[in-house]
């Protein structure tokens, strides 16, 4: 029992993280129906930052974070003008096509740079965690948590009320009528882009200190947070959330009971269960094409 | 499903087809050359190696030309389906000690099944699913070439791997690769005008008109992604034979990647494409050896081509150049000619062609169509009216299984419909038109409209390309563009698109056909035109239901009117009559 509630508090804190990377491909997929494959490489990319900056140059945590968000910020900017932006009018797949080569550029860039081996990065506390009678939590993942809840709070009120979030709904549902209505909607596409590639960001920073910082890492997260968007239904927001969660924690009871080098097959399988009985998801999402 | 009487085939021409062995016997010959080449020359080991990767590369990559170019649909694993026919040969031949041929064999079974089923839990669905899929999927194959040591010799890979007895030398065994590339590269380049090839490029190009032109979607999908999955076992399987050495490093996630760029550089739509794109990046990192020393850099470069490729090249070199010859021949190749077109309708139901009770289409808690009757008779003109938000198109889309009813039934020449896919209750005789034209943007008018005569069940084709072609043509001639048939249908006006529509389902000699709509977007002209047209199609017995705001069009045209008004039935009857019902004037007028 103890041991399950240990594994419970460890899945949940993983799965915040796929939940976070999941709220970014929601995000961009909801403003411009594209999944954006490069998601994962904005983790992935915002870790190495951090590595660059707190650890290589020896630089107070908070700044080299706070650079390490603004360095994403510029990414988002840059991806969405190289990358989207020019294949806007196109069908999805020269889109999907394009994310997938900058998610090899970004990945492969690193590696020449920073080469193969896996980086240490510390987390932000002293104390590795505390011991809440038969469970340890283990403070980055008592971070991670926290971070996930705060954010979903802010997305909410973002998106629900405040003028900007409520732009950016019009313009995922309808750009023309969007743009008739004096929105532009190329400001709120790049804002999508600089939001959801903070959003990962976050999230890379979030997990680097409990896996390895490494070239993988990236495309590791992605095909989770991927599946979780399915699990949850595609395009939803509460749906990645769930998803996420429960992802994580079907991952690491998989581990713990079934085998650790399969670790990352769980997801696929449970990919795959849900595509053939549920392919909705658990809330949903409308396929159909009008006529 | 029609009376013996009806089926009467055009007899195909024997001596038109004799011409397509001798116009691709160059082909054959330049094949048998390269083999002979391959056999022939001494290379050294170095270029050896090379010619041999190329040639079992581009095998692969075939397979990608056939899902991404033909059938639209992506595959990122398109190495760890070499690597399944690779790793049969490896582990066959030498911890089995079975025959290489048996491993070869093995392996394309084996890659075929694992694309079929994948493609079977995914391809319903959108895209985006299948790419994250067969990234997992590759995935979970990599991870198994590591860590299942006691099948697959983990990461120190499969040594040894022996080739024929007829094949021991590489010189020998390479001219083998050339020869079998040059076959799959024959099929693959027949596959796009064959039936198959065209229900793939009509699914890539529009998957709604695909299906309700009597296309199954799904199993065309997944015909492409099984084929894909085979031509990369096979290939590995030569691959694993050439370099008698293999490991799970060569069948990574990267190596999908870079499959991905030669398929896109050279072009995705074409087999030449993929053989030029694959010995470019076979050759290019050879000459450019710096880039590998920095590990990532050169898959670096190749994620920056991609999206440069796509960005301003998004045909490839060869959909370049392919594109600037067709366009040439388009003009210099004259329309074969072709005798009138013939509609015969099938008749085995009653006085009804179309009977439809009690049909609802619910969405959520919206009743877009609620408990609507219409008997359509046969030989007639029906037509379906209604103000905007009445719920025609939506019943449209119910009838030809678009959408699925939420109740009622529907029964089409004496066969029940109601739950059938699209594509079924086109076997079945249903043809259709829609509002906004859906055709197959990349393809000739011609191509669109032998699409439809190829609707299983037509009984007004025979065996064969060139009735095929002949019964296309007459349907185009019909609507009177017989003449622009080999142009390609970006070229053609809005309203002479409508008119290729409608070719495309006359063609298919349906029992019923739908109208959604044909006046909308036609000036006076087109719309007299138009008139015209559907007198010619009802001169000749075959029923139609359309849907029309124009009221002199549907006055004119039709004998009966069925009205809708949200979503419910108000009027029904002879023409005139209905049209002077007093409900159907308030619904239209308002009311005082």
């Amino acid at each position: 029992m103890d041991l399950v509630l240990q594994l419970l508090f460890t899945g949940i804190g993983i799965g915040a993280v796929y939940a976070l990377v999941a709220l970014g491909f929601v995000l961009i997929f909801r403003a411009t129906n594209v999944v954006n494959f490069a998601q994962g490489e904005f983790s992935m990319v915002a870790a190495y930052l951090m590595v660059v900056f707190a650890v290589d140059h020896g630089w107070p945590y908070w700044l080299s974070f706070l650079i390490a968000l603004g360095g994403m910020a510029l990414l988002g900017v840059i991806f969405n003008l190289g990358v989207y932006y020019p294949l806007r009018h196109r069908t999805f797949l020269p889109v999907i096509i394009a994310t997938i080569g900058a998610s090899i550029l970004l990945s492969n860039s690193v590696l020449a740079i920073y080469g193969p081996q896996p980086q240490v990065l510390q987390g932000w506390f002293e104390t590795p965690g505390i011991q809440l009678g038969p469970v340890y939590l283990d403070s980055q993942y008592l971070l991670i948590i926290a971070v996930t809840i705060a954010l979903v709070i802010f997305n909410y009120w973002f998106f629900e009320k405040t003028l900007l979030g409520k732009k950016l709904q019009a313009t995922s549902q309808d750009k023309e009528m969007a743009s008739l209505l004096g929105i532009s909607v190329s400001t709120m596409i790049m804002i999508t882009f600089i939001y959801s590639a903070v959003l990962g960001g976050l999230a890379g920073i979030l997990v680097a200190p409990v896996l390895f910082v490494s070239i993988q890492m990236g495309s590791t997260i992605a095909l989770k947070a991927f599946a979780a968007t399915i699990i949850g239904g595609f395009g939803d927001v509460a749906g990645a959330i769930i998803g996420g969660l429960a992802l994580g924690v079907i991952e690491t009871f998989g581990a713990a009971y079934i085998s650790v080098p399969y670790k990352d097959g769980f997801a696929f399988l449970v990919l795959v269960a849900f595509l053939i009985f549920r392919p909705q998801g658990i809330f949903g999402e409308r396929v159909a094409e009008k006529a | 499903m029609s009376a013996p009487s009806d089926n009467m085939p055009i007899p195909a021409p024997a001596v038109r087809s004799r011409p397509l062995l001798l116009r691709h016997l160059p082909y054959f010959i330049g094949a048998a050359i390269l083999v002979a080449l391959a056999a022939g020359l001494r290379f050294d080991g170095y270029i050896l190696n090379i010619l041999l990767q190329a040639t079992t590369f581009s095998i692969a990559v075939f397979g990608l030309s056939v899902v991404l170019g033909l059938c639209g649909q992506i595959n990122l694993a398109q190495a760890a389906f070499f690597g399944l026919g690779a790793y049969a040969v490896g582990l066959g031949t030498n911890d089995l000690h079975l025959s290489f041929w048996l491993c070869l064999v093995g392996g394309c079974v084996v890659a075929l099944l694992a694309g079929a089923l994948l493609g079977m839990s995914t391809l319903r669905l959108g895209g985006h699913y299948l790419a994250m899929v067969t990234i997992s999927f590759q995935q979970i194959v990599t991870l198994v070439m590591i860590n299942a040591i006691w099948l697959t010799h983990g990461p120190d890979g499969v040594s040894n791997i022996r080739r024929p007895e007829l094949f021991q030398t590489s010189q020998s065994y390479l001219a083998f690769c050339v020869a079998m590339l040059a076959i799959v590269g024959y099929l693959v380049w027949h596959l796009s005008d064959t039936k198959l090839g065209r229900a793939m490029r009509a699914v890539r190009d529009n998957e709604l008109a695909a299906g309700v032109n009597g296309i199954d979607v799904f199993r065309t999908k997944i015909y492409a992604f099984a084929l894909c999955a085979l031509l990369g076992g096979l290939a590995g399987g030569l691959f694993a034979g050439g370099f008698a050495y293999v490991s799970p490093d060569q069948f990574s996630f990267a190596e999908s990647i870079v499959f991905l760029t030669m398929s896109l550089l050279g072009g995705v739509a074409s087999p030449i494409g993929s053989a030029i794109g694959t010995g470019l990046l076979i050759l290019i990192p050879e000459w450019l050896r710096f880039l590998k020393s920095v590990p990532g850099l050169y898959l670096a470069i190749y994620g920056l081509f991609v999206i440069l490729i796509i960005r301003f090249m998004p045909d490839g070199i060869w959909g370049f150049v392919a594109d600037a010859f067709s366009r040439w021949r388009a003009h210099i190749k004259a329309p074969p000619v072709a005798a009138a077109l013939q509609l015969k309708p099938a008749t085995v139901g009653g006085e009804f062609v179309l009977e439809v009770t009690g049909l609802s289409k619910h969405f959520g808690g919206l009743k877009a169509v609620d408990g609507v009757d219409i008997a359509v008779r046969r030989g007639g003109v029906h037509a379906l009216i209604g103000p905007n938000g009445s719920g025609k198109t939506t019943t449209l889309n119910v009838l030809s299984g678009l959408y699925e009813a939420t109740s009622g039934k529907i029964v089409l020449d004496g066969t029940d419909i109601t739950r059938m896919p699209p594509h079924q209750r086109t076997a079945a005789g249903l043809g259709r038109t829609f509002q906004n034209i859906r055709l197959f943007r990349s393809m000739t008018a011609l191509e669109n409209v032998e699409i439809g005569a190829e609707r299983p069940g037509n009984t007004m084709i025979g065996k064969g390309e060139d009735a095929l072609t002949e019964r296309a043509m007459e349907a185009l001639n019909f609507v009177g563009l017989g003449h622009r048939a080999n142009e390609l249908i970006s070229s053609f006006s809005y309203g002479h698109q409508r008119l290729i529509e409608i070719a495309r389902a006359l063609a298919a000699n349906p029992t019923l056909l739908l109208l959604d709509e044909p006046a909308a977007g036609l000036n006076s002209t087109e719309k007299l035109e138009l008139h015209e047209l559907l007198k010619r199609i009802a001169a000749q017995g075959l029923t139609i239901l359309i849907i029309d705001h124009d009221m002199t069009l549907v006055s004119e045209a039709a004998q009966h009117i069925t009205v809708l008004n949200f979503g419910r039935r108000i009027a029904d009857g002879e023409s005139m009559a209905v049209l002077r019902h007093p409900d159907v004037v308030s619904a239209y007028l308002g009311s005082e």
